[in-house]
């Protein structure tokens, strides 16, 4: 049996994906895509970190009614990082069937990488 | 009554006139001819006559003596309309490959029932009749709720929706862990085995169904230790956590008391044990979460002794639909991968019963009938019994995202502890739910999709490792009858 590592403690998450690596952007892309392919509406939210225990981030601009391109959602999530690099970014989708979001999940950290 | 050897006493209840005497049930309650209304509240029986009982004369037993028949006729029988309120048996269907039991269906008319009370329907369906000479065994295999019947229920007091929007999870299964040892920890360190749990990456832990209020553990205690653990998992990592704080309690008085003392400590969520302590204490609790604002999970601690037997009892996909009518925000449904019992088709077809606003007939999954919800909402469904790492890409294809995984020894054995069990689980969640996002065959593909994910993993690296050739084969007592 190997040796026991020592658990890095108080270590911050972010709920869906956020124990795995960070996402590089084919990786993001083929959860855009399935996001799209769901028939969900992509949607971007954002906060200052001390703030994200609150169910309501600030909601970037409205969600992306009828946006079908990965490229138009890469570049609203890149404008909303440009806009505001202290706060912690996270892409949802939007599911009316539900009234609740398919998935959602944070893309920048503020303070990471 | 039941003629054995077929022979037929003359005497018929003529109308508006009394004869006293037997008669055979098939007179009455035998209507072949019947069509079903939709508000009739529909049964199906699996039945094993004695010797020589014809079946019809046996479904017909079946639905007088589960409604409004006796033994005998009598004289106040002519004082109501009785077949107005009669049950009728109207269809009889062979067992596929099974020569000495057969199903019966039957109808109840809705005004049989109290309105919001799943004890009622039961008392009469599973009530005196189970224990029916004429029959040498019987199962109600399943129940077709009218829509009429299902408004009138609480229903579960939150729904799967609104437990997302609680807990901020979205898009994936939640993760659980009962704590273990089951019984003889101390508060204090049964917390420290919860906070473990909850910091290394669960959204939630378990009381144990057998954890109740103990001398080596009193409620109080462990409520207390469990919430601090819960509160401080919660702000270190930024995630909302909760711990399934058991309310089984002995007197409905008592367990009233645990809701709100765990409501007062901050608890999102508690837990009740529905067959054990009974409908009544569970619709109780379901109502008071529903006030209260409370999750609540449900164990199935009896559930086997009821639905295990294929010949006599009850199956869990009616014990399922009660519990949806009755109240509950999670249920435990069986892994199919695990220790314990449960046949694949069959799990999904319950799983189904808990999550959807409609479900279809489908024999292939043994639902017998259609059963429309309406606006009730839906129960998430809780796999646990021993599952591990291993079986995380199977469970993510079997349940999709809208249920919890529970992993005990699968969480608490892992060689460096809870906090590594604990964090290898999630990042084998996520990893698979991730390539199943990603379009990838997530069972067939799943040794290499947790490979991939271990590399960057040591926790989950080691308890791959560990539990790699740990498996349950062994074939289902209740198989599905398949034609």
């Amino acid at each position: 049996m190997s040796e026991i590592l020592a658990y890095k403690s108080a270590e911050r998450r972010s709920e869906t994906f956020s124990y795995l690596p960070a996402m590089t952007p084919e990786r993001l892309r083929k959860q855009i895509a399935y996001i799209i392919a769901q028939g969900w509406t992509p949607a971007i939210e954002h906060t200052e970190p001390e703030k994200s225990f609150s169910n309501f981030w600030y909601l970037w601009k409205l969600p992306l009614f009828g946006v079908r391109a990965i490229d138009q959602v890469l570049s609203e999530l890149e404008a909303c990082h440009r806009a505001n690099t202290a706060h912690h970014v996270r892409l949802l989708g939007f599911d009316n069937y539900t009234q609740s979001q398919g998935l959602a999940f944070v893309v920048y950290r503020a303070g990471a990488r | 009554m039941v003629s054995a050897s077929g022979t037929q006493k003359e005497i018929v209840l003529a109308e508006g006139t009394y004869q006293a005497g037997v008669k055979d049930y098939r007179a009455t309650y035998w209507t072949p001819d019947y069509v079903p209304l939709d508000s009739d509240l529909l049964a199906v029986f699996k039945i094993v006559p004695q010797a020589g009982v014809p079946r019809e004369e046996a479904a017909a037993a079946i639905a007088a003596e589960s409604s409004t028949g006796t033994w005998t006729t009598v004289w106040t029988d002519l004082l109501t309309d009785l077949d107005y309120y009669k049950g009728r048996a109207y269809r009889i269907e062979s067992v596929p490959g099974d020569n000495t039991a057969f199903y019966a269906f039957v109808a109840y008319p809705l005004d049989l029932f109290e309105e919001g009370s799943v004890v009622n329907v039961l008392t009469s369906l599973v009530g005196n009749v189970f224990g029916f000479k004429a029959v040498r065994s019987l199962r109600l295999e399943d129940i077709r709720f009218p829509l009429a019947y299902v408004k009138t229920c609480g229903g579960p007091p939150n729904g799967i929706q609104m437990e997302r929007d609680r807990l901020n999870k979205y898009g994936r299964p939640l993760l659980g862990c009962t704590i273990k040892p089951k019984l003889g920890l101390s508060a204090k360190n049964y917390g420290r085995a919860v906070y473990e749990c909850l910091r290394g990456g669960l959204d939630f832990t378990k009381d144990d169904e057998n954890i109740n209020s103990q001398p080596f553990m009193r409620w109080q205690h462990r409520f207390e230790f469990v919430m601090e653990a819960v509160h401080k998992a919660e702000a270190e990592t930024g995630e909302r956590k909760g711990h399934y704080l058991n309310c089984t309690a002995p007197t409905p008085e008592e367990m009233y008391k645990r809701a709100e003392f765990a409501k007062s400590l901050g608890a999102p969520i508690i837990m009740h044990d529905y067959l054990t302590a009974g409908f009544t204490a569970n619709t109780g609790l379901a109502n008071w979460c529903r006030e209260n604002g409370m999750l609540l999970h449900i164990h199935r601690a009896m559930h086997a002794v009821l639905d295990r037997n294929p010949y006599h009892g009850i199956h869990f996909r009616v014990l399922t639909k009660c519990l949806r009518l009755s109240g509950g925000d999670h249920l435990h449904s069986g892994t199919v991968v695990g220790k314990l019992e449960g046949d694949r088709e069959a799990t999904i077809g319950w799983v189904d019963l808990m999550r959807e606003s409609f479900v279809p007939e489908n024999r292939k999954r043994g639902i017998f009938f259609d059963q429309d919800w309406g606006s009730m909402p839906g129960v998430m469904p809780v796999a646990s019994g021993g599952i591990h790492v291993w079986h995380m890409p199977a469970l993510t294809a079997i349940f999709g995202d809208d249920a919890c995984f529970q992993f005990g020894g699968g969480t608490l054995g892992h060689p460096w502890g809870n906090v590594a069990g604990a964090h290898a689980n999630r990042v084998a969640l996520e990893a698979c739910v991730e390539a199943r996002n990603q379009g990838r065959a997530v069972e067939r593909e799943g040794r290499d999709i947790l490979t991939e994910a271990a590399k960057a993993s040591p926790e989950l690296r080691i308890a791959m490792e560990t539990w790699k050739e740990i498996k349950f084969e062994f074939d289902t007592v209740d198989k599905l009858d398949a034609a």
